[in-house]
């Protein structure tokens, strides 16, 4: 008796299922959305340690680029009813998983934006893959995405280690700095930065005269410091791959120990516009790093930005302005193909090439599906040069798409 | 040789931190019976609460040094009165929940206020340059850290040894039952001890705010490794916590300097072996004794 109710229970949940997810994938008739309507998700961290340079201001530039895409299209849009549903992964690949594919199925998303922290970010893929919908990676910066994990549904935009320690690696190299000593933090991000480093400053004919790993988190970074100007040969520059609240620790620490007096330069993996403005311009000064976009590097750049910070109060990182042109072409891509049929619109994105506000020179890979474009070399300025509050760098060289990041990934299989 | 020496020193001011952390949570659970989970949360507080005064009032380093370790007092001794207090009688469980949860609630009202990027706080003027010490040069600043630390540490001990109160708290700590028994009201020295152990973690973090990350989880990761250290020197041991804290912060220094290349993990994990060795050796700490049956 019991086991013939559960079997109804499950039946009758089957058929519910069947029922409320609008049935399979519908014949491209006229019938052009599967629900009438499209709905963006996005998945990043809301209160945590990345919720500034992304968390809830990503949401928003989402918003402004469903706006700005109606308004573009005006009556010829495919739909009006166009929604942002959020949720917080906390940077936990688990609940990013769970996450993922609650708003895939329940929330009805139609593709999802962002996902911070490279572990999480590869569970989603898996969760695209599955679920046969769209992936737009912004913040993790595995280079994994486009190789072994990599799969038709997910893409990735902004950034990754690769063009991260090319971009500053090489090209600080290549200006005068052979000797390096690198400090990483020793967990996957940190271990994945330093190889990626290493390779491109020896690439382009430099030295790693030493490499620390430290503990994650940490608020003590001294031994390593005193550490670095006794090195023989002494190093030019010290590469930090730390992040977040342990780059603001090194960085206050570097000054302390007057390391730049001493000869050592710094030079920094991955840094956001919100690092720079919690350790104040003079505290890094003369640091490079390499930035995937800048607000002020041109008058487009600063419209968008003008507008952002009408928004939110702020002005926007890379990843703000990543997470608008992603849900953008994303909703082109929808326009285009007169479907949000997840296999017709990554149709229509792979090969694309795209000029928008933050991509320059972009362009779709076909063959790995990783979104190149111009990236930056960056470097801080002394407080004296900032004229107003946020502008914090001056671009030193415009890194072309081509060579910016790697070349596809032999291990990528679609 | 120099480097030596100078990793050595700097093993000292990273033990400063761990030292007058220690010696609040060792005078608190002496004479409260309290282990404090909040400790990091104060010390967070203590660094915020200097980062405020300077850029919302105007008061620089200096008197934040004098007015955040008062303030922070006072609060504490709100906090025992209103709280703490009723633990006496309860299961250590109930500690753990109650001062975890002030933890929470500290840590999430400066995030609602102040957001999770870390504020910027300069090193204070006149001890931005470096001390020459022949051998070597240190910065100015992480002299006078370990300075400070050194002389609240003496302080403590000649209060400890030199005055009634001391004598109260010392007799409080070793045999709880029998200093009542002499007829001594240890309970109005309750809630001014628990305050002074708040105050000193608020120094703690008025010193780090200039050379450490100020943002609201400063605390939560410092504090594991002070747990560790009071667990080393023993439990309520005073001298323990100062002598464990300072070691700690060789142990490390000399860890990182030496061994990350060759060995990271253990160097990252050195801390813990040794207060696994410890519990194993002296389940009571190198300091500590037997908590006597009463």
């Amino acid at each position: 008796m019991r086991r013939t109710t559960g079997l109804a229970a499950v039946s009758a949940v089957t058929m519910l299922i069947a029922g409320c997810g609008g049935g399979g994938p519908q014949s491209s008739g006229d019938s052009k959305l599967t629900d009438d309507k499209i709905v963006l998700g996005v998945l990043n961290d809301q209160s945590g340690v990345y919720s500034e340079l992304s968390g809830k201001n990503s949401v928003k530039a989402v918003e402004m680029a469903i706006a700005d895409f109606k308004a573009k299209h005006g009556d010829q849009v495919i739909t009006d009813n166009i929604s942002v549903e959020f949720a917080d992964h906390q940077n936990k690949p688990d609940i990013a998983n769970n996450r993922a594919a609650e708003l895939y199925d329940r929330k009805g998303a139609d593709a999802i934006f962002d996902v911070p922290t490279s572990s999480a970010a590869l569970k989603v893929a898996d969760v695209a893959k599955a679920k046969k919908k769209p992936y737009f990676n912004i913040t993790g910066a595995t280079t994994e995405l486009t190789g072994k994990a990599c799969n038709k549904y997910t893409f990735h935009y902004a950034y990754d280690t690769y063009m991260l320690a090319n971009g500053t690696g090489r090209t600080v190299t290549e200006q005068g700095a052979k000797n390096w000593y690198i400090v990483y933090p020793d967990y996957a991000f940190g271990q994945d930065m330093e190889k990626s480093f290493s390779a491109a400053v020896q690439a382009a004919g430099g030295t790693i005269v030493g490499k620390d790993p430290t503990p994650f988190p940490n608020d003590n970074f001294s031994t390593f410091l005193l550490k670095a100007p006794t090195l023989n040969p002494k190093p030019d520059v010290l590469g930090t791959m730390q992040a977040g609240a342990d780059l603001v620790n090194l960085v206050k620490q570097y000054n302390e120990f007057k390391l730049r007096e001493k000869g050592v330069s710094l030079s920094v993996g991955l840094m956001f516009l919100t690092d720079i403005h919690s350790l104040t311009p003079d505290a890094l000064a003369g640091t490079t790093y390499t930035d995937a976009w800048y607000w002020n590097f041109d008058q487009k750049n600063r419209e968008f930005a003008d507008r952002f910070q009408q928004e939110t109060g702020a002005r926007p990182t890379f990843a703000h302005a990543a997470n608008y042109s992603a849900a953008f072409q994303y909703l082109e891509a929808v326009q285009a193909a007169g479907t949000d049929d997840a296999d017709k619109v990554v149709e229509q994105l792979e090969g694309k090439t795209i000029e928008d506000v933050f991509l320059r020179n972009g362009k779709i890979r076909a063959e790995d599906h990783r979104v190149i474009h111009d990236a930056y070399l960056a470097e801080v300025k002394p407080a004296a040069e900032v004229t107003e509050p946020w502008d914090y760098v001056k671009i030193l060289k415009t890194i072309p798409a081509e060579q910016a990041f790697a070349s596809p990934s032999a291990d990528c299989k679609m | 040789m120099s480097g030596f020496l100078q990793h050595t020193f700097n093993g000292l001011v990273g033990g400063a931190f761990y030292a007058l952390l220690a010696l609040g949570l060792a005078v608190i659970f002496g004479m409260l019976r309290v282990v404090n989970f909040a400790h990091g949360a104060f010390y967070m507080l203590g660094a915020f609460g200097a980062y405020v005064l300077l850029t919302e009032v105007g008061v620089p380093f200096w008197g934040a040094l004098v007015i955040v370790p008062v303030v922070l007092g006072l609060f504490g001794m709100a906090l025992e009165r209103a709280f703490i207090h009723r633990l006496t009688r309860l299961d250590p469980l109930y500690n753990f929940l109650l001062t975890f949860g002030l933890t929470l609630i500290l840590q999430d009202l400066v995030k609602s206020r102040y957001g999770v990027q870390s504020s910027p706080y300069a090193t204070p003027a006149g001890l931005q340059g470096s001390v020459d010490f022949g051998l070597f040069t240190f910065p100015t600043y992480r002299v006078f850290v370990l300075g400070f630390a050194i002389l609240a540490c003496l302080g403590v001990w000649w209060l400890l040894t030199h005055t009634r109160i001391g004598m109260v708290v010392r007799a409080a700590t070793e045999r709880p039952e029998l200093t009542r028994a002499f007829g001594i009201n240890v309970g109005r020295w309750v809630t001014p001890v628990f305050g002074f152990g708040i105050a000193l973690a608020g120094a703690a973090g008025v010193l780090a705010a200039p050379m450490r990350a100020v943002n609201p989880l400063m605390g939560t990761d410092l504090i594991i490794v002070v747990f560790a250290v009071v667990v080393i020197g023993g439990l309520g041991s005073i001298f323990g916590s100062v002598a464990a804290g300072f070691g700690i912060g060789l142990l490390q220094a000399w860890g990182e300097a030496y061994l990350s290349e060759t060995a990271p993990i253990l160097a990252q994990t050195l801390v813990f072996i040794v207060m696994a060795v410890v519990l194993l050796w002296r389940p009571a700490g190198l300091f500590g004794r037997e908590e006597s049956p009463a």
